[in-house]
């Protein structure tokens, strides 16, 4: 993750060796601290295989006596709806308010005063979280999926590993996105109507309501390289159900790269400035 | 004197207009969210002409029953769900020591009245679905065509209220309920038969959901059922929502008591 | 016939206890354990106790919130839970941490709705309001919303609102908890008030040991769920060995302080000998006698006598429990 600590020295040095141990420290506090939302986390796996069998059964009856829509089989809806309800939970779409939260009360103050810049302490935690939630909320969901209506193997090998990257990438796009808009904290005061606009456009626009590929071919292409959304939940179910051929499989996860890196690098920014209205303005 | 509840509607009403940028807020996220489930539907039709064998015309009727029922309920109920808030805070104790019913009073704190935007957009768009489905109207499809969207709030709200009984047993059972409340809205959303197997039996007849929207379609289109049962079936909405009610109103009661046996 | 007649009233709450690893175990807790309390019309009646001796345990069986397992209780004839709303119109209830009031609304109109939903005829209400708006002060924030009220001015509004449809008993759960020295004394005021006219009764829980010296003519002492005192505040001081203490200044340090008397005890002594502390605990010789004693052997230059307080009384009730 070069992009994280690009303003360390190159690799070996001790310093980096400090650095990913601290990254680490803290990646493990943010499973711990999900670790102990027990009855949470029972609810929303029950919530989310909910919504898969909802999802697959209109998916599957859009597919209809075909067996094919927008390129997808049946096999492949099935796995598009039930690998997207294991991953809402990883990749979290809703209900981050940590930093928002912390600007509130105004308890980031202390966030700002450790040696770490809090974009990498965040994302540490955020991934951490996802660690946890990979345990805990993918596999129910995915396992009722396979047991019901039965989901699509992939046929080449890259595709595991393409995938497991594809997810990591996902996170760290969807952590960013969510910084942004908790970090407008800083200058609004209620940031609801954000976050309300959040939830709604993160939803539709990142494949989790219905494939993006049914919307016209114009669309999908402008939301996939105008917008962060489908680097979010798309991408990584299209890799796994392997909706490409391998080169198309691998670019849609090197433009994952950029957007992840390129929303990680407007958290970085937004947060510069929002720590320079701090120190101007006396928060 | 008028009803002591419309004296508490009407003050709940002022309460909420008293935050108007919020409320103006809340009253426009719950009309996009509505939208966005609106170009769900018609994302599905452009891939493919015909849903479990309804026309678009015929599915949006289908959609905009649901979705009127779900509002009404959401804008007379849905607050409901803050229940553990009431407990926490000690609402319920000072409910409890005045000398009227607990669920009323309830319900009347809890009116949502910036969920009405909802109500609105939903009402319009059944509007607009009944023109668009051409529906060939009688005496009997104009009275069902207000009974049903009332029945199916009658149910949701039902369902609105057990689920959140369940919290004096199982704090932790928020996200639970939204299961059942708001996958019955998604459920209720589509032709029944688009659904199979134990699915289908457990929500679509076990839960009440086909007699939301389904059935109440099915008369107003004039079209037989697909999964071969009466069409007349629409008619029992009314039916199936006063059961709702009962075993809500039960599920509820036995909650206060266990409340008050336990105080927690 | 009683305003409340509570016999062997009885509470207990199951929790489960952690115990290894995933494994819970069900235990039984009696917060009310037998308790037998009965309060006659216009009583003032002081319900204290450590924390989670069972005090609003029992507040919340006498008005209809909590289910009693086990016992009998009557409050103004009715049985609370089966007869809840009847019994509603008879009592008022002031938690002092829950509100009964709107809180996005101006005060004024908290009172209206409570009119309505006791169903108060106008001219009563009317009456009682005023009364309340003089005794409370409350013309300066009546068309305040409730949220930016202070927590004293909220208080003045909990009192009134529980008032207005003139109950027969109100009962208080810590009315004074967290309000400033002012408002604490005129919540204290008010209801001394209330109490004097004879024909409320209150019922009043409060940490606030100056609370129960004003307003408590009557104490009932809880611990573990069971009463453990129930009479005047001078049983009380009796029954506990409540000792009045003597303090004397001397010209000049003694060289033995400690005095032969019955009932007699050096309680403190300054460092430089001048100040001495006495404490008698009734049993044996007045204040008069010790000091007659005392000033045959030192010379006096002042002293002073320093009645028990229910301070003391009440820490080494809850010590000994």
């Amino acid at each position: 993750m070069g992009f994280i600590t690009a303003t360390v020295p190159g690799p070996g040095s001790p310093n980096v060796t400090a650095h990913m141990r601290t990254f680490f420290a803290i990646a493990v506090s943010g499973f711990r601290r999900y670790a102990t939302y027990r009855q949470a986390t029972v609810a929303a796996a029950v919530t989310n295989s909910m919504f898969g069998f909802l999802r697959s059964y209109v998916l599957l009856a859009v597919t209809g006596a075909v067996g094919v829509a927008a390129g997808y089989g049946s096999a492949q809806l099935a796995s598009y709806v039930w690998l997207g309800q294991g991953l809402i939970g990883v990749v979290m779409f809703w209900g981050w308010t940590d930093l928002a939260d912390r600007v509130r009360t105004g308890d980031v103050v202390t966030d700002l005063q450790r040696p770490i810049h809090p974009v990498t302490s965040y994302l540490a935690a955020d991934l951490g979280r996802a660690g946890h939630a990979v345990l805990s909320r993918f596999g129910v969901p995915v396992a009722l999926g396979a047991i019901f209506f039965g989901l699509y193997t992939p046929t080449r090998w890259p595709t595991y590993p393409l995938f497991a990257i594809s997810v990591v990438l996902a996170v760290v796009a969807s952590f960013a996105c969510r910084y942004v808009v908790n970090a407008a904290a800083f200058w609004l005061l209620d940031i609801r109507g954000l976050q309300l606009a959040w939830s709604l456009v993160s939803g539709v626009l990142s494949g989790l309501y219905f494939p993006l590929r049914f919307l016209p071919g114009w669309a999908t292409t402008a939301l996939w390289l105008g917008t962060p959304f489908p680097s979010i939940l798309q991408t990584p179910i299209d890799v796994a159900v392997e909706r490409d051929r391998p080169v198309r499989q691998v670019g849609l996860v090197a433009l994952q790269l950029c957007w992840a890196a390129g929303m990680l690098l407007l958290a970085r920014w937004v947060q510069g400035r929002a720590v320079h209205r701090l120190v101007i303005q006396g928060g | 004197m008028a009803s002591p509840y419309l004296h508490l509607l009407a003050a709940q009403a002022r309460s909420q207009l008293s935050y108007r940028a919020s409320f103006a807020l809340d009253l426009f996220g719950n009309v996009v969210t509505l939208g966005a489930d609106l170009l769900a539907v018609l994302i599905l039709f452009r891939v493919t002409p015909l849903l479990g064998g309804f026309t678009i015309a015929e599915e949006l009727l289908i959609f905009a029953l649901a979705a009127t029922a779900f509002a009404l309920a959401d804008l007379a109920v849905g607050n409901i769900e803050r229940i553990r808030l009431y407990v926490r805070i000690g609402l319920l104790d000072a409910l409890l020591v005045r000398p009227l019913g607990v669920l009323p009073q309830l319900l009347v704190v809890d009116f949502g009245l910036r969920r009405a935007g909802r109500v609105v957009y939903a009402a319009v768009l059944l509007a607009g679905a009944l023109v668009y489905a051409q529906v060939d109207w009688t005496p009997g499809r104009v009275a069902l065509a207000i009974v049903a969207p009332i029945s199916g709030a009658v149910l949701f709200s039902a369902i609105f209220v057990a689920g959140a009984t369940v919290a004096f047993w199982w704090i932790e059972s928020g996200e639970l309920a939204n299961a059942l409340t708001y996958g019955g809205r998604d459920f209720t959303a589509y032709p029944v038969n688009v659904y199979s197997g134990w699915f289908r039996r457990v929500f679509a007849f076990g839960a009440g959901f086909a007699f939301v929207a389904y059935y109440p379609a099915l008369v107003l289109l004039g079209r037989p059922d697909p999964l071969g049962l009466p069409t007349g079936l629409g008619w029992a909405s009314p039916a199936v929502a006063g059961v709702a009610a009962a075993v809500a109103a039960f599920v509820w009661r036995t909650g206060v008591r266990q409340y008050r046996s336990t105080g927690s | 016939m009683s305003v409340i007649e509570a016999v062997g009233l009885r509470k207990q709450f199951t929790v489960r206890v952690k115990s290894g690893r995933l494994r819970r175990t069900r235990r039984t807790v009696a917060a009310v354990d037998g308790v037998d309390l009965t309060v006659e019309r216009g009583e003032m009646l002081g319900y204290i106790g450590p924390n989670g001796a069972g005090k609003s345990t029992t507040l919340k069986m006498l008005t209809g919130v909590l289910m009693p397992s086990g016992g009998s209780v009557r409050v103004c004839g009715y049985a609370p839970v089966p007869e809840r709303t009847r019994l509603a119109r008879r009592i008022g209830v002031v938690f002092g941490q829950r509100s009964q009031l709107w809180w996005d609304l101006p005060l004024q109109e908290s009172f209206t709705l409570l009119r309505h939903i006791y169903r108060v005829p106008p001219a009563d209400h009317a009456a009682r309001l005023r009364e309340c708006r003089s005794l409370l002060d409350l013309d300066e924030f009546l068309d305040t919303p409730v949220r930016q009220l202070s927590l004293g001015q909220r208080m003045r509004g909990e009192l009134t609102a529980a008032l207005l449809h003139g109950p027969e008993v109100l009962f208080l759960d810590e009315p004074t908890i967290g309000l400033d020295v002012v408002s604490k004394q005129a919540v204290r005021g008010f209801l001394a008030a209330q109490g004097s006219r004879g024909d409320t009764t209150l019922v009043l829980t409060t940490h606030d040991l100056a609370d129960i010296e004003r307003l408590a003519r009557r104490l009932v002492v809880i611990d573990h769920g069971r009463v453990v005192h129930d009479g005047t505040l001078d049983s009380l001081h009796a029954r506990y060995g409540s000792r009045r203490l003597v303090v004397v200044d001397l010209a000049e340090p003694v060289p033995d302080p400690a005095i032969e008397l019955p009932g007699v005890t050096l309680a403190a002594a300054s460092p430089d000998g001048l100040r001495l502390t006495y404490a008698l605990d009734g049993s044996g010789v007045t204040a008069g006698e010790l000091v007659a004693r005392l000033a045959t052997t030192a010379a006096l230059r002042d002293l002073a006598v320093v009645e028990p307080s229910i301070e003391e009384v009440v820490t080494r009730l809850y010590a000994e429990g």
